[in-house]
């Protein structure tokens, strides 16, 4: 028999603990982080003085963002206007239910190992476009909505390259479930990242895009669209599309670490440890992409999804599944 | 314990909603109130603006959209088909060759016939 009182006690702490994780690394220390690579790849310092090495530059930021009053334009749609920053925050911590962290002894640490967790992580990364769309519009503001709209057309483009790498490896391994999927790959060379590159190189490049970034960063493009979608947004709520955006990027890289790099597996330290290890690999691919290349322009952007790796996606999916059945 | 999954997912929108909210009670708190007329205007470049964004204009991409239904359909259809694969074996492969086929058929249609233009 289930313990409700007691499943739904563990609920709250779980999703409390991963939101505040979620907050303080992924926002926090993956903003500085970012400023920090950015700096190193540019050659300068990056943040500096707050703290020793400017390691409280994000908290310092945080803080002032708290003091900031909160303005809305008259024209917008206030309800939506208001209820759209938590939309993207909510999606962003939803994904994580599904990533498994490690191994405590026997017991896989993961929120829960649902049995789609595979297609519930693309239908949850796909809420995000829902909340970013709702604020442009919302803005009534001819910046914010050009760059929800770019948005969304960005969006449900690669969201479909996305759904065939997963399709790949979930052909490969024989099951939706995230945990699963980990358990099917069994050494260095057993893991994903070499049976499935393909669809490695499809999920990261449409997971880039997915989450907003340079080179697929149309919707904010802050050289032509002021700041794209969240140009109205000031104070916390800027911030809580900020904490969306870093909240589904790192989620990005945990699944980008769960399908292909063998999860929490390896040798000699903890899996917890190798977990982290990988998923600020691929967070820092993401990052180095961002202060290597420019901006695509929306026609290359839509070619690319819907002439080279959609095709591509459809033909690894029949090639992999060639290879299982003959 | 399927019913318990669902509970997590519940429990997870509406803990992440209320802590999402918390910084911005705080902000109701902590932040100044002074609202003027022109700090309610709309942003546009610094310039009073123009008639309101919400104005008839061309949405390019519903192509895409219709496109993109088809093909979010086909996934639908794809993950079982991934999942009972191993049981159906060659016969699995055969049947959802015809059915990729026919699909990259109509990509390959909407591609000649300019739906994935950007014009």
């Amino acid at each position: 028999m289930v313990n409700w009182p007691l499943e739904i006690l563990k609920a709250v702490g779980l999703a409390a603990g991963i939101f505040t994780f979620l907050a303080v690394v992924a926002a926090m220390f993956g903003v500085l982080l970012e400023r920090k690579i950015g700096g190193w790849i540019q050659s300068r310092l990056g943040p500096k003085h707050v703290g020793p090495q400017g390691l409280l530059q994000t908290l310092a930021d945080t803080i002032k963002l708290l003091q900031k009053e909160h303005i809305a334009p008259r024209a917008a749609d206030a309800a939506v206007f208001n209820t759209a920053p938590l939309v993207v925050a909510v999606a962003g911590l939803m994904s994580w239910i599904v990533i498994p962290f490690g191994t405590l002894g026997e017991r896989v640490l993961v929120v829960r190992d649902l049995n789609i967790g595979v297609v519930f992580f693309a239908a949850m990364s796909s809420i995000t476009v829902l909340g970013i769309l709702a604020g442009g519009w919302a803005s009534n503001n001819k910046y914010a909505l050009l760059g929800g709209l770019r948005s969304a057309s960005q969006m449900i483009s690669y969201e479909l390259p996305l759904a065939m790498a997963l399709i790949a490896v979930a052909l490969e391994a024989g099951t939706l479930s995230t945990v699963g999927i980990v358990k099917a790959q069994e050494g260095w060379f057993g893991s994903f990242a070499f049976r499935q590159f393909p669809a490695m190189v499809i999920f990261l490049v449409a997971a880039t895009a997915e989450v907003n970034r340079v080179p697929f960063d149309l919707p904010e493009a802050e050289s032509e669209l002021v700041a794209g979608y969240f140009s109205e947004y000031t104070g916390m709520r800027f911030a809580l599309f900020q904490l969306g955006e870093y909240a589904e990027m790192f989620a990005m890289a945990a699944m980008a670490t769960t399908l292909f790099l063998g999860g929490w597996k390896g040798p000699v330290l903890p899996p917890l440890v190798w977990f982290l290890l990988k998923m600020y690999l691929i967070v820092f691919l993401f990052m180095w992409v961002r202060w290597t290349y420019p901006r695509y322009r929306l026609d290359q952007l839509l070619n690319l999804s819907w002439k080279v790796l959609l095709p591509a996606g459809l033909v690894w999916i029949m090639i992999t599944g060639y290879r299982m059945a003959f | 314990m399927l019913l318990v999954d669902w509970l997590y997912v519940g429990v997870f929108a509406v803990v992440g909603l209320i802590m999402a909210a918390l910084p911005l009670a705080l902000v109701w708190a902590l932040a100044p109130r002074a609202s003027l007329p022109q700090k309610q205007m709309t942003y546009e470049s610094g310039v009073v603006p123009f008639g309101q964004a919400w104005a008839q204009f061309n949405v390019r991409y519903y192509l895409f959209g219709l496109v993109f239904v088809i093909f979010d359909v086909e996934v639908i259809y794809l993950y079982p088909w991934a999942i009972v694969f191993r049981t159906y074996g060659g016969w699995a492969f055969v049947v959802m060759l015809i059915f990729v086929g026919i699909l990259l058929l109509g990509l390959a249609h909407a591609w000649r016939k300019g739906a994935l233009e950007w014009t």
